[in-house]
């Protein structure tokens, strides 16, 4: 279970850029909750993520996951439990290195990296099968550079790198919005069945509002640092695509855009 | 003949040197500055305690550690103090000036009369009296070809892959739960104890300690590296450790050429630095002229 109690961020506090991106905000999800998270630029979505996984601090406020307070705990410590994917699919991923050598990498979190061999053989049938049900041709590839597959090849493993070891929470930041249609459409579902599977507490950022209604338990629309709709269950699932671009206009229409 | 032999013997003790450095310039993308203080700083290390009576081959593994720590500081001042790589590396480089003096206790300190890796007893026994002319070479030889198998080794183990992602995506190894910090400091503490240990073995095959000896050691070393690598890495049957080998010897070839055709040895370090800037510019235009034939291929 994730709670944020009462969080309160500021940009160049004090200074005349003074810009607040959270005054007094608060959320739950519940263990195993598949959250989807819409909202226009600058709403403060991937800041969310942002504070959650440690990469930008809060000024004030807690940080709960499953009852202990990690607000003060370093970044690197907290991704041992989260696994996170970027809307970059080079983030997620070492170009220099082969998908053998990056599976390989990720395999070993959660453990110490020592002086042991770090591809070992008896793992290599095990991440070929990870590969296979891609359908990308990703399994006869292992001795490639990640660095000159596709963007949609290159998410894939890294979404199965974020997955392969046992984590609690999957944090999603626009993962499919630099890929085609397609690519986008096949790396949705997969990320659904992993999710399924691990039964994940899952927050995902997109700009795709039929993703948004199509998958997940739950979705948030952010506006100004605030949570403007908060549907689950039932009522997310009689959700359509027109209901939330209705929301989204109007909001649009107060900005003065 | 003793010039060849000589370019040889000094492009191997420094290609341990420019093997630290493929580890902080190519690996952890890190401008590190310190080798011009850690190459100095295990010549004089290794010269006092020769010169008071410890075994040489002793001396090279304290050396070692020693380089280790310098490298371990210069890490410190850039992760933990949040200093700028380069500057970190220059602060650590300048301080240890001063530390290499302290250690030598005077700035030029001959050991000509002891015992060192390549000419004591056991040595000289085995190549049968005297000092036969390849011992020395083949000493280094045999150093460096258990540095490189020691090197090609860690970089295949967990520890080495970190290495590798931290400077290829540092992002990755924060997802994986390390602290990226800690791996950079790694780094750069195994490389300087190359440095430190090729410092090592010049000083006794010099058979002296002096204080600017350091002086462009970071020039050279870069200069291997990138000569080696854009010269050899293409070839696959050479691996980068063996590249750079050969770089650092075909670069001490061209110093040593270039001093041959009338140029005297104060030029030494103009010629290291011109050379650098020729190989620096050419390696250049290699990677473009590779770039496009591969962008051919693939079309």
């Amino acid at each position: 279970m994730i709670e944020l109690k009462n969080i309160h961020k500021f940009y160049n506090a004090g200074s005349v850029n003074e810009m607040c991106l959270f005054d007094d905000f608060s959320l739950t999800i519940a263990e195993g909750e598949f959250v989807s998270i819409v909202g226009s630029n600058g709403s403060g979505k991937t800041s969310l993520l942002n504070i959650i996984c440690g990469s930008i601090d809060v000024d004030r406020g807690q940080i709960l996951i499953n009852g202990e307070d990690i607000t003060r705990k370093k970044d690197y410590l907290r991704h041992r439990n989260i696994g996170r994917v970027y809307q970059d699919p080079a983030k997620g991923t070492c170009g220099h290195m082969t998908i053998l050598e990056n599976m390989a990498l990720a395999d070993n979190k959660g453990k110490p990296y020592h002086l042991g061999r770090s591809v070992k053989k008896s793992r290599v049938e095990y991440y070929r099968e990870l590969l296979a049900p891609l359908n990308l041709g990703l399994e006869d590839k292992m001795e490639t550079q990640v660095g000159s597959l596709s963007g949609g090849q290159r998410q894939a493993v890294a979404l199965l790198m974020a997955t392969m070891t046992p984590i609690e929470m999957l944090i999603l930041d626009e993962h499919t919005a630099a890929l085609d249609p397609k690519t986008a459409e096949i790396i949705m579902e997969l990320t659904d069945r992993i999710v399924r599977q691990k039964h994940l507490t899952t927050m995902m950022v997109t700009h795709n509002l039929r993703y948004a209604v199509e998958y997940g338990d739950r979705i948030l629309m952010m506006h100004q640092g605030n949570t403007i709709m908060d549907r689950s269950g039932e009522e997310k699932r009689n959700l359509a695509v027109d209901d939330i671009m209705g929301v989204f206009n109007e909001i649009s229409v107060e900005c003065g855009n | 003949m003793t010039l060849v032999i000589s370019v040889f013997e000094q492009g191997m003790i420094y290609a341990i040197m420019a093997l630290g450095m493929y580890i902080t310039y190519k690996i952890l993308d890190f401008p590190d500055m310190t080798v011009d203080g850690s190459f100095p700083l295990g010549a004089s290390l290794s010269a006092v305690l020769i010169s008071q009576g410890m075994n040489p081959y002793l001396t090279l593994l304290l050396s070692f550690a020693a380089g280790l720590v310098a490298g371990t500081i210069t890490g410190f001042i850039h992760v933990r103090l949040k200093v700028r790589d380069i500057l970190a590396s220059i602060i650590m480089m300048t301080a240890l000036y001063s530390v290499n003096l302290r250690i030598a206790g005077k700035a030029n300190l001959p050991i000509y009369n002891c015992d060192n890796i390549y000419s004591n007893p056991v040595t000289d026994a085995i190549f049968g009296g005297g000092v036969a002319p390849y011992q020395n070479l083949i000493i280094i030889a045999i150093i460096v070809i258990l540095v490189k198998c020691a090197l090609d080794w860690y970089l295949k183990t967990k520890s080495g892959y970190l290495l590798k992602a931290v400077g290829d995506n540092e992002t990755l190894v924060t997802s994986l739960g390390i602290d990226k910090g800690k791996v950079k400091i790694l780094g750069l503490a195994i490389a300087n104890g190359l440095v430190a240990m090729s410092g090592s073995m010049f000083a006794q095959q010099q058979r002296f300690f002096d204080a600017s000896m350091g002086v462009g050691t970071a020039v050279i070393g870069l200069a291997s590296v990138i000569i080696g690598t854009a010269l050899f890495g293409q070839v696959s049957l050479f691996n980068f450790s063996l590249s750079v080998i050969l770089g650092s010897i075909l670069y001490k070839g061209c110093v040593a050429a270039a001093i041959r055709l009338g140029l005297q040895s104060s030029d030494l370090k103009l010629i290291t630095a011109v050379l650098f800037l020729l190989i620096l510019v050419i390696s250049m235009r290699i990677e473009k002229y590779q770039g496009r034939v591969k962008r051919k291929e693939r079309a």
